[in-house]
């Protein structure tokens, strides 16, 4: 964190910095496919990208190399960019002062070139990075870091986000982090932890010691906190938890128990589930002035709720017409209307950082989906179908989801995947062990 | 109904020693076979309420109807829990795994709250019966058929104090 470990970020030399487009005609058709909601020919050919190896010397060779894989990786795996092969690379950069040999990247099939150089000073280092238009020679970009060694990988990130921007007109989701459901233990007896790590998989940091059930966390977008479910040694209950000091709260005093949580946009407030013998209804409580709003008052499981960025409306789930469906109301709880019609039970409604769409688990069939919708609940599109796929979360650009899918039998478990909003470049965090109830956090700094 | 002897020498042992609780165990086997309906189990234990009253009940696909085949179990239960007045329970409500997270936690506490409900409807005093929605995070049986989803679709009543000891 930028708070924690201070960085300085100041532009680079004197180059005006390009934050246009390039016009490439796959990554504008990307674009296109999205606005018109078809997931038909929505595959892109990603781009060919040269990451050249940062020149590095002085003690900063680790921290060039990490910088270099992990722009690397995330450009890779974003589905957009096909970062190409440093064994195919024909010109060794030397010198980060001078402009690469275009010709040479040309030839490679180079369409954009990334070139850096690290430098150790007095037990920080040194980052500048340089992002060029092989076919224009112009450089799109260009920025300088200085930090700590141990920011290496967040640097990386960082500049992952300005490339992809540059080259994509869309911002970026690398410099982020996922909290989640650590789980291991067999399958009736799973031990579950509070977790966090870089969207990437790296950094995994256990939250609570799993001694406590633990369920369905999800970030503040505003302070460093976390809001979940546990069950404690009597009724299961909603809590807050700082993730830097490990404090935590019961959010309310209720007789019976609270589930679901989520943060409204600025904050403020904790929106939820409060059991009532067999129904569940949603209550949105002030954090500050403690003033508790019942937002649904019907006998059934009214669950899931999702506040519009624009705090201005709320989904959420109910089966109070017989089955799980979702249903749009107004913040005070005024018009509530289903907008889920097709076949099958929907569940787990979550609305994008954009306001566009509303992505949700979808049941029927035998088989568990997640798809987006627009909010009044036309153009449904499924993302991705299976055994079973649950509880998708946005990354803050809107482009990406995480959900968990879980697989059969005694020796089955969840582990965490990404789809693209097209429906393509499924990828599965490429972390160890079991995982579910992903959420992203909104852009770091 | 079932064996005063083994009550009696199971009262009479009761919280003296571990070891006297160790060495009891194997008497009752002996006595089991000496009357009609006698039980291996110590009359008020946990054990026997699990083995021979049955301890839980189960329910259709995103259901929380009482079948009579679950209600006749939940009388059953009441039965044993008027017969020992200091005994308290927790229902457990449970789902299985064929549904999302957060609606599987209220279904098993819709569940808790039938089987609850139905429990004082039958005289049992509504504060010696607690109860908590697990959701799917408790399978009973794990395996990936409906024929295993379907166990997990339960409500169990658990002792929580009071049984005596087998």
């Amino acid at each position: 964190m930028m708070m924690t470990h201070p960085m300085t970020l100041f532009r680079f030399w004197r180059f005006p910095i390009f934050a246009i487009v390039l016009a490439m005609a796959a990554i504008g058709a990307q674009k296109a496919e999205a606005v018109e909601g078809t997931v038909t020919g929505g595959r892109v050919d990603p781009l060919p990208i040269a990451i050249s190896p940062f020149i590095s010397g002085g003690g900063a060779e680790e921290s060039g190399g990490t910088i270099g894989e992990v722009i690397t990786n995330n450009l890779g795996r974003s589905g957009y960019f096909a970062p190409l092969d440093p064994a195919s690379f024909i010109e060794q950069i030397a010198d980060f002062g001078q402009q690469p040999r275009f010709a040479d990247w040309r030839q490679i099939q180079a369409k954009a070139l990334v070139t850096g150089q690290v430098s150790a000073e007095g037990g920080k280092i040194r980052v500048a990075f340089r992002l060029w238009d092989v076919n224009t020679q112009q450089q799109l970009a260009a920025q300088q870091f200085t930090t700590i060694p141990k920011n290496a990988r967040r640097i990386g990130h960082i500049i992952s986000d300005i490339i992809y921007k540059s080259l994509t007109g869309i911002d970026g989701y690398f410099d982020t982090r996922i909290v989640f459901v650590a789980e291991e233990g067999p399958k009736s007896r799973r031990v579950k932890k509070l977790s966090i790590m870089d969207q990437d998989g790296y950094n995994i940091r256990a939250l609570t010691d799993g001694r406590d059930l633990v369920l369905t966390p999800r970030f503040s977008p505003t302070t460093n906190e976390i809001t979940y479910m546990s069950f404690g040694s009597d009724t299961p209950r909603v809590y807050l938890m700082n993730i830097d000091t490990r404090q935590r709260e019961i959010v309310g005093e209720f007789p019976n128990m609270s589930f679901s949580p989520r943060f409204s946009p600025d904050g403020q407030r904790v929106i939820m589930s409060l059991q009532d013998g067999g129904n569940a209804n949603i209550y949105e409580l002030d954090l500050r002035s403690r003033h508790l709003r019942q937002l649904t008052n019907v006998p059934a499981i009214n669950t899931a709720p999702s506040y519009s960025p624009d705090g201005s409306r709320v989904a959420f789930e109910s089966d109070r017409g017989g089955t799980q469906q979702i249903y749009v109301m107004n913040v005070d709880g005024s018009n509530q209307n289903r907008i889920s019609f097709g076949n099958g039970r929907y569940s787990t409604p979550v609305w994008s950082p954009d306001g566009r769409y509303i992505a949700f688990t979808k049941q029927g069939g035998g088989k568990f989906a997640i798809g987006v919708m627009a909010p009044d609940g036309s153009g449904e599109r499924i993302l991705t179908e299976g055994y079973h796929n649950e509880g998708p979360t946005w990354a803050p650009n809107s482009r990406v989801l995480m959900f968990f899918r879980d697989t059969q039998g005694e020796s089955g478990g969840p582990q965490l995947w990404s789809v693209d909003i097209t429906g393509y470049n499924e990828q599965r965090v490429p972390i160890q062990g079991f995982a579910s109830d992903p959420a992203w956090s909104p852009k770091l700094n | 109904m079932k064996s005063s002897v083994s009550f009696k020498f199971a009262a009479a042992l009761c919280c003296v020693l571990a070891l006297a609780a160790c060495s009891k165990k194997s008497t009752p086997n002996l006595e089991a076979g000496t009357g009609p309906g006698a039980s291996q189990y110590a009359p008020g234990s946990a054990e026997e309420f699990t083995s021979e009253v049955g301890d839980r009940v189960f329910f259709a696909e995103d259901q929380s109807v009482l079948s009579p085949e679950a209600q006749e179990t939940l009388r059953r239960q009441a039965q044993w829990l008027q017969q020992y007045p200091e005994v308290m329970v927790q229902v457990e409500g449970h789902a299985d795994e064929r549904g999302t997270r957060e609606y599987n936690i209220a279904l098993s506490a819709r569940r808790a709250t039938a089987t609850r409900e139905f429990l004082i409807a039958q005289g049992i005093t509504a504060s010696r019966i607690s109860s908590i929605a697990y959701g799917k995070e408790r399978p009973a049986a794990l395996c990936d058929a409906e024929q295993c989803w379907s166990q997990n679709r339960r409500a169990v009543t658990v002792i929580t104090g009071g049984a005596r000891t087998s």
